[in-house]
């Protein structure tokens, strides 16, 4: 006969009381700060001029590097999976560098690279294309931070395609990039896609490695966390907690798409695995 | 369809194998590589003493010291809570068991900078507590405290996070079996279950202790920014970088970038070691479930 295990009450006890602790209760704390705005208040801040050119900067830097993350994510998780060369071990384990490199580190080091002086702004600039202390620098920090997002997610997914299918599809006539149309991508899309929205949500929050290469010029390179900063280096604490508010809300429908995203890929292979049998 | 026409079928042709290679290669070149190189490049641009001065200007000592300081005081409570809310989640049913998981998941999800704030709303000057602190002469926020709280918040879903798919995936019938046997809970955790997710556990660690030392955002709001006191290695970057002291904020830098090369190969050492079990457990396995004992 089995037993049920111990440890349920306790475990699950600590947990709700840890939680509670850190994150509930800090989280009301916001609620109840924002409550002493009255509505049209909260509007006029989280609608003001900078607020919204800020959420513009932070949204199109967001977008554009989560995009240049798919496509070459796809690249990098299909090479990485499928085209044995020396060194991939290594290469693989470097994927992961964004994770492990302190964000602080990372914005130094590519404000240095893309300033005018810099390997990479060296050869930029007489192409007329100024990178660092612009708009184009915040999506190349964007860029970094999100890299191993969609690696990560899709190199699983890729790893367990079974041979059989594109065997198939080949043996049907259909060209390698048919197959790959057709066949591959619609299985891989559903991870593509929730590694580009998880890119796409810690691009909209990120800050240490912006605010080094983006110049920070209020409603032209201004991301949306770092005009918090300055609204609370002005002792606006108000104003910072509305637009925490207005960030908070982006974070949960983020953190709510992808949970919406996973379950829809768990759920397209379950059912794939239902008709099959 | 032959062996070898069905392989060709499956890949691409050479040239584009190739073509791929180079371009997936050249995003890595310019965005991981570069970075990495330039930042040692920039700390010793100014040959091996004056990096060295850079590394050992007290302020840099003090900020480094406090980093270590900060991961050592917050590392235990995020294997505890890993351990216990990973117990709970894998090994029992209950209702609102997926809510717990988006919530273990909400700081991935939440800003840095919103993060350091909703602290400073419950414990600053005009927070929630503040009043009441202010009176018993408390400093939480500003303080080395409030980057502690901060730290805690911003890593505890690290280790969770790990051990929930991999408890999930080793089910219950050891412990119970444990358990059957006349263990007691703690036998059973120390024995049993400890083993089975150590590798896990480390792997947990290891990612959490990264972003502990790494944080910049979070920590900075609720940092008071005194040099020697309350500056992480992340935040004397910035300060001395700000001050056009190049090296010496490379030189820090490096330190940190040091400490990420240190993760990336102690990550890859563990899920070698993972790879190596999960294997091993697999090739226990068959014979017992199959082969009726003579």
């Amino acid at each position: 006969m089995k037993r049920a295990l111990p440890g349920f009450g306790l475990s699950l006890g600590f947990t709700l009381v840890y939680l509670s602790l850190l994150v509930l209760l800090p989280l009301s704390g916001l609620v109840f700060k924002s409550s002493a705005l009255d509505l049209g208040q909260f509007w006029d801040i989280a609608t003001g001029e900078r607020a919204l050119a800020s959420y513009r900067v932070s949204f199109g830097a967001s977008l554009l590097a989560a995009a240049i993350n798919a496509f070459f994510g796809l690249i990098v998780a299909w090479v990485l999976v499928r085209y044995p060369f020396p060194g991939r071990r290594f290469v693989d384990s470097l994927v992961d560098l964004p994770f492990a490199l302190p964000t602080a580190v990372a914005g130094i080091t590519l404000a240095t690279l893309y300033a005018d002086t810099g390997w990479i702004g060296r050869q930029l600039e007489p192409l007329g294309l100024k990178v660092a202390f612009t708009p184009l620098g915040i999506v190349v920090a964007l860029t970094f931070i999100g890299l191993p997002f969609v690696v990560r997610t899709l190199q699983p997914v890729i790893e367990d395609i079974e041979p059989e299918v594109e065997e198939a599809a080949a043996t049907l006539g259909a060209t390698r990039w048919q197959t790959f149309r057709r066949v591959l991508l619609p299985g891989i899309f559903p991870a593509l896609l929730t590694g580009f929205t998880l890119a796409f949500s810690r691009a909209i929050g990120e800050y240490g490695s912006v605010i080094f290469i983006a110049g920070n010029m209020p409603l032209i390179s201004e991301i949306t966390p770092l005009l918090i900063i300055s609204k609370l280096e002005q002792y606006d604490v108000i104003g910072a907690t509305a637009l925490a508010c207005v960030m908070l809300f982006i974070s949960f429908a983020l953190l709510l798409a992808v949970n919406g995203l996973q379950w829809w890929a768990a759920n397209r292979h379950h059912g794939k695995e239902r008709t099959s049998l | 369809m032959s062996e070898a026409a069905a392989r060709r079928a499956n890949t691409e042709p050479r040239w584009l194998r190739l073509a791929l290679t180079a371009v997936g290669l050249g995003f890595l070149f310019f965005f991981l590589a570069m970075p990495l190189a330039a930042v040692f490049s920039q700390a010793f641009a100014g040959g091996w003493n004056a990096y060295l001065e850079g590394l050992r200007h007290p302020d840099t000592l003090s900020a480094v010291w406090l980093t270590v300081f900060i991961a050592v005081v917050v590392l235990p409570f995020n294997v505890a809570f890993g351990v216990a809310a990973s117990w709970a989640i894998a090994k029992f049913d209950f209702r609102g068991k997926s809510l717990l998981i988006t919530l273990i998941d909400l700081p991935f999800a939440i800003s840095p900078v919103v993060a350091g704030l909703v602290f400073l709303l419950i414990f600053g000057a005009q927070g929630l507590f503040g009043p009441w602190l202010g009176e018993h002469d408390i400093k939480i926020v500003f303080a080395l405290p409030g980057m502690v709280i901060v730290t805690l918040f911003i890593t505890f879903p690290f280790v969770a996070r790990e051990l929930i798919p991999l408890m999930q995936a080793q089910g219950k019938d050891e412990e119970e079996a444990a358990v059957s046997l006349g263990a007691s809970g703690w036998q059973m955790f120390f024995r049993v279950t400890l083993p089975n997710i150590r590798w896990g556990l480390l792997y947990g660690v290891i990612l959490a202790n990264a972003r502990a030392m790494g944080e910049f955002g979070a920590v900075s709001v609720v940092s008071g920014h005194i040099r020697g006191e309350t500056n992480t290695l992340p935040l004397h970057v910035e300060i001395v970088y700000n001050e056009y002291n190049a090296i010496g904020a490379f030189a820090a830098a490096s330190v940190l970038a040091l400490l990420a090369l240190v993760t990336l190969a102690a990550k890859a050492l563990v899920e070698w070691k993972i790879r190596q079990e999960t294997a091993m457990r697999q090739a226990d396995l068959p014979p017992d479930e199959s082969s009726p004992r003579s």
